[in-house]
């Protein structure tokens, strides 16, 4: 604001206060460009005047409010004299809303508040693990009721699917599973030659490749990549009300959004799988062939006389059940998306984070188990 | 109410590829009017605010607030000006990442050195102007209501005591009630800091309660300004349709036009 009219390329005069006997004759622009360099009087004013102000805005408002809380202190109050009608409204303005205490308006963080924290973030947790589990039974009652009528199903959205999620993944996870095979033979061709049991590294690249890295890393890469895209597309669906549209209609978002979703996924992950174990054997087929000389005639009498079916069953056995876990957490996540975009970037990064962490739990669950079943 | 002209803008050409928004625009605004640039939609009114505060480049014309050019000044002299303009946004446009008070405090601790307590005190007095409650200033911009997050746009945009205020639709999405608050606040605040108003809208009742005079946006430039009584004396069938319709009866029948 600018009351006198006057240009701002004018030189500000530095804001001062003359005191004499209790009247205090402000001076000077009382703005917020140069009120830093104005220091208040701690003695009480019995009046205070403004005839000699030219420029005045809220921050001139806010030290003689300041001057007569001072002055209330010990008792006394102030007279404001020679202000212009504008001033005087600013003033009484910021006598209305100016905080009494000038203490810092933002708390600092103490030791009770963490631990509320602490109890907030562990409640919301348990009560989200709980509704991601009511989410698994609806899409488990739902996609049983769809297999007993098939016709209620969505086939060409499901088919749809399928392609996103598996054929479109073929090369990226081809490609990681090759790489993984050629890693795989690389630093084991190293470590077995200082035993001089080269050969052995057929098994290590088969059993490894077969148990757990082709259907644990076909997971990791399907996790961040369809995921996080069920999320999003959900989860911008639920931001335009499109699934609460669906409801109104009498359409089930599980039904028509979640179990094409789902079922795709666990139809693919496996073949994807299957895909992904061959080009790791490949790839370690040839790094053997290339770092050792174990040719791939040899290659292949080894993996088909010591490696048992059983190490391809135990990673493909897991595949559905990884299938499973990242479509539930990637639909789940994006139907608690809210109505801002903030949520939906935020629980997009959740569901990958969440269905990566819950594949290698399950992962690891799924090892003890085989160890103690001695499979 | 014809004084100082603080904004003007002569012969503004402005397009987006071969789209034409608006062609050789003349528009004044004088020192301490409530303007309303009002239009239908497409016709460049929010382009129009964006160009004046120097968010968009004119293809052609000037544009100068108090004097300066928006378009061609220098960088030191830009945020000067920068520092007498405060510009609200259609959702308040609120950094979610910061409180509401903190969202206050920004311009302030941008554009000057003001002791800690000292801008907050000043931040809080603002929010409390624009009429939010206490507890507000500690939240996020995501816990607040559409028309919370509009107050608190206008807490920030008036920040720095400016002397332009610039609103792009300060009622849209509000609810009558909300909206006719909101333009009771325009009102008491231009008052009370002497500002200039620069509003862009399509709400005819906040027209009819808050705005001195009214600039019709038309076929690529002003067609028209003028109080609301002037309005009726237009000729053009758009600004009749606009001035004169079913809507516009019912909010000039409330109180009678200024």
């Amino acid at each position: 604001m600018n009351s006198t009219g006057q240009p701002a390329a004018d030189a500000t005069q530095p804001p001062e206060i003359g005191s004499a006997d209790g009247v205090f004759a402000l001076s000077g622009d009382f703005v917020m460009g140069g009120i830093d360099r104005l220091s208040l009087p701690k003695d009480p004013a019995q009046i205070i005047d403004l005839s000699g102000v030219r420029r005045f805005d809220t921050a001139g408002a806010w030290a003689v409010v300041s001057l007569e809380r001072r002055a209330e202190v010990v008792g006394s109050r102030p007279r404001i004299r020679g202000a212009s009608p504008l001033q005087y409204d600013l003033i009484a303005t910021l006598r209305r809303y100016m905080p009494v205490e000038e203490a810092s308006l933002t708390r600092r963080p103490g030791l009770l508040d963490y631990l509320e924290r602490i109890g907030r973030q562990t409640v919301l947790a348990c009560s989200k693990a709980l509704s991601l589990l009511g989410f698994l039974g609806r899409v488990i009652v739902t996609v049983s009721g769809l297999l007993l009528r098939p016709r209620r199903m969505r086939w060409t959205s499901m088919v749809h699917h399928m392609q996103q999620v598996g054929l479109h993944a073929v090369p990226i996870v081809s490609l990681m599973a090759f790489l993984i095979g050629v890693v795989l033979a690389f630093q084991g061709a190293a470590q077995l030659r200082s035993f001089g049991a080269e050969v052995f590294v057929v098994e290590l690249i088969s059993i490894s490749m077969l148990r757990e890295l082709g259907i644990l890393l076909t997971a990791i890469i399907v996790a961040g990549r369809s995921g996080s895209a069920f999320t999003a597309s959900i989860g911008s669906m639920k931001m335009r009300e499109e699934i609460d549209a669906m409801r109104t209609l009498g359409l089930d978002p599980v039904e028509v959004l979640v179990a094409p979703r789902v079922l795709a996924l666990t139809i693919m992950l496996p073949i994807l799988g299957v895909i992904a174990n061959f080009a790791g054997l490949l790839g370690g087929a040839l790094m053997s062939w290339i770092e050792l000389g174990v040719s791939p005639g040899v290659f292949q009498s080894r993996l088909v006389s010591n490696s048992d079916a059983w190490h391809f069953g135990v990673g493909l056995i897991k595949a559905p059940f990884f299938a499973l876990i990242i479509g539930i957490i990637g639909c789940f996540e994006g139907m608690e998306v809210e109505g801002n975009a903030e949520s939906l970037g935020a629980l997009t990064s959740v569901s990958v984070v969440l269905s990566i962490f819950a594949v290698i739990a399950v992962d690891a669950l799924f090892s003890i188990f085989f160890a103690v079943a001695g499979v | 109410m014809q004084g100082e002209a603080v904004i003007r803008v002569r012969g503004l050409v402005t397009r987006f590829g071969d789209h034409v928004v608006h062609d050789g625009l003349d528009l004044d605004v004088y020192r301490g009017e409530i303007i309303g640039i009002v239009g239908g939609s497409g016709s460049g009114k929010s382009v129009l605010l964006r160009a004046v505060v120097g968010l968009l480049e004119a293809a052609d014309g000037q544009i100068t607030v108090f004097d300066e050019s928006v378009g061609d000044t220098g960088s030191e002299d830009y945020r000067q000006l920068r520092k007498r303009w405060g510009v609200m946004f259609q959702d308040g446009a609120l950094f979610s990442s910061l409180s509401v008070l903190q969202n206050v405090e920004v311009p302030m601790r941008e554009q000057l050195s003001l002791p800690t307590k000292m801008r907050e005190a000043l931040a809080a007095v603002k929010v409390r102007m624009v009429g939010l409650p206490d507890n507000a200033m500690g939240k996020m911009p995501s816990e607040l209501s559409g028309g919370m997050r509009k107050r608190a746009g206008l807490a920030r945009a008036i920040a720095l005591d400016p002397e332009i205020v610039f609103l792009d639709e300060p009622t849209a999405g509000l609810d009558p009630i909300g909206a006719s608050a909101f333009d009771d606040l325009i009102v008491k605040l231009s008052r009370a800091l002497g500002l200039t108003v620069f509003l862009v809208t399509h709400d005819l009742d906040t027209l009819q309660a808050t705005c001195d005079r009214i600039a019709v946006l038309a076929d690529k430039r002003v067609l028209a300004t003028g109080s609301i009584a002037d309005m009726q004396g237009v000729k053009d069938p758009w600004v009749r349709s606009y001035f004169g319709g079913p809507r516009a009866r019912a909010a000039w029948s409330g109180t009678g036009a200024r």
